[in-house]
């Protein structure tokens, strides 16, 4: 897998400080899980706050070593997580399962999605997209990141395929569009309701929280 | 780029010399990893590999007397009650023995890997939401980190401390807000003017030999 489009810098100092509501986290963790160049950089800024962490000190209160000593337990090393095709470990947890197991609900013209459950702030789903398919076309009042886990689209932009994750902010105005052979699922994460251009999808808007 | 000195504080002395006898050399010798106390900057990833392989008490209460400290202090300025961050710290210390076989000397030091525990546990602690973590790559046995690829990995971490001190005053303040979760995502100016190329290199080559052992 070629992966072309990456994380911002941005987008993964705010993942390492802890900063990014839980359903960007997700976005990031999954194309980290798919993205060792990611990964890489993401312990650089991992770093910076292990560094900041050193400035930090404070005293402890006088008992808390002892208190800590007194309750440290050993559990036996995690299972590693069933490897899946298509989809990461962080995701498998949110969806409890596979593939097989998301919910998916239609939203019009082929197009599903299953919503996952995170904190408020920000709304992660999945989409899943017929290929050859059109996704109505669209601006953004926040952050729309948007990761191909199957199958490619493209937009006025560029191609997105497997592992590509396209940031998309207020500027951007676009009519991704499944390529043709393959349907396309992809995790998308929002922090702000789209703008949609067509009326029909405006009065749909809050049913479906997209 | 710039040729910093890596600087020490009075408290972070290379812990070492707790065990070594009678002023003689002191070779810590781990399962596949074994590094001469005298000719490393900063050790405390030994102690976690200590405390991963032999659960080592006095390795572990080093660490704890060094970086629980920092860790209450780095919850507090992220908005955290003294005794809210004085419990927290005691947890990810916990973590830390809980999950020392998870570290990994070769991408992260210690001081970075405490880092990410206490950033989750503060996650939990203030906003009460799930951190989901990338798919790690486990370590097979036959996969142990390399001691020299570990040792580089923790020089470059300690210049990068260097480098911070040596920051713009108004460019630290900048980096510490975003790290201490004063800034949205969307406020946070990701240029830092550090040197964090050289350590991400240094991470990808250690990937890139653990998957070449892997496959």
């Amino acid at each position: 897998m070629t992966i072309r489009h990456h994380i911002s810098d941005q987008l993964l100092m705010g993942y390492s400080a802890g900063q990014l509501p839980e359903a960007f986290n997700l976005v990031v963790a999954v194309h980290l899980s798919m993205c060792d160049d990611c990964k890489s950089r993401l312990g650089a800024f991992d770093a910076v706050g292990g560094a900041l962490m050193d400035d930090c000190d404070v005293a402890m209160a006088g008992d808390s070593l002892a208190a800590t000593m007194d309750r440290l337990t050993r559990t036996t090393p995690a299972v590693p997580r069933r490897a899946s095709s298509v989809l990461p470990s962080p995701l498998m947890d949110y969806i409890g399962g596979d593939l097989d197991a998301v919910k998916w609900r239609s939203i019009g013209m082929g197009v599903r999605q299953a919503i996952l459950p995170t904190e408020k702030g920000a709304t992660a789903r999945l989409l899943y997209i017929p290929a050859g398919q059109k996704v109505p076309d669209h601006g953004h009042r926040g952050t729309e990141l948007t990761l191909v886990l199957q199958g490619a689209f493209r937009d006025e932009t560029d191609r997105f395929g497997p592992g590509d994750l396209e940031i998309a902010d207020e500027d951007l105005n676009h009519q991704p569009i499944a390529e043709a052979g393959a349907d396309c699922i992809c995790l998308a994460a929002t922090d702000a309701p789209l703008r949609f251009n067509g009326v029909l999808q405006r009065l749909a808007q809050p049913f479906f929280r997209i | 780029m710039l040729d910093f000195t890596p600087h020490q504080k009075a408290d972070a002395q290379p812990p070492g010399q707790f065990y070594a006898v009678g002023g003689a050399p002191l070779c810590v010798r781990q399962k596949g990893l074994s590094v001469p106390s005298d000719t490393v900057e900063d050790d405390w990833g030994v102690l976690i590999l200590k405390v991963r392989d032999n659960q080592d008490k006095a390795a572990f209460a080093a660490l704890f007397r060094h970086f629980a400290p920092r860790i209450k202090g780095f919850l507090m300025k992220s908005g955290a009650s003294a005794s809210l961050a004085e419990e927290c710290a005691q947890d990810v210390m916990a973590t830390l023995w809980q999950k020392a076989h998870l570290f990994d000397p070769t991408r992260a030091s210690a001081a970075t890997w405490i880092f990410t525990i206490a950033r989750n546990r503060r996650i939990d602690a203030l906003r009460k939401s799930r951190r989901p973590e990338p798919e790690d790559l486990p370590w097979g046995p036959e996969a142990e980190p390399d001691q020299q690829d570990a040792l580089e990995l923790s020089q470059d971490t300690e210049r990068l401390g260097a480098a911070l001190a040596l920051l713009p005053e108004k460019q630290r303040q900048l980096i510490e807000r975003a790290y201490f979760g004063d800034l949205t995502h969307s406020e946070i100016a990701a240029e830092t003017g550090l040197p964090l190329g050289t350590i991400k290199s240094r991470i990808r080559l250690a990937l890139e030999r653990l998957r070449h052992k892997m496959s």
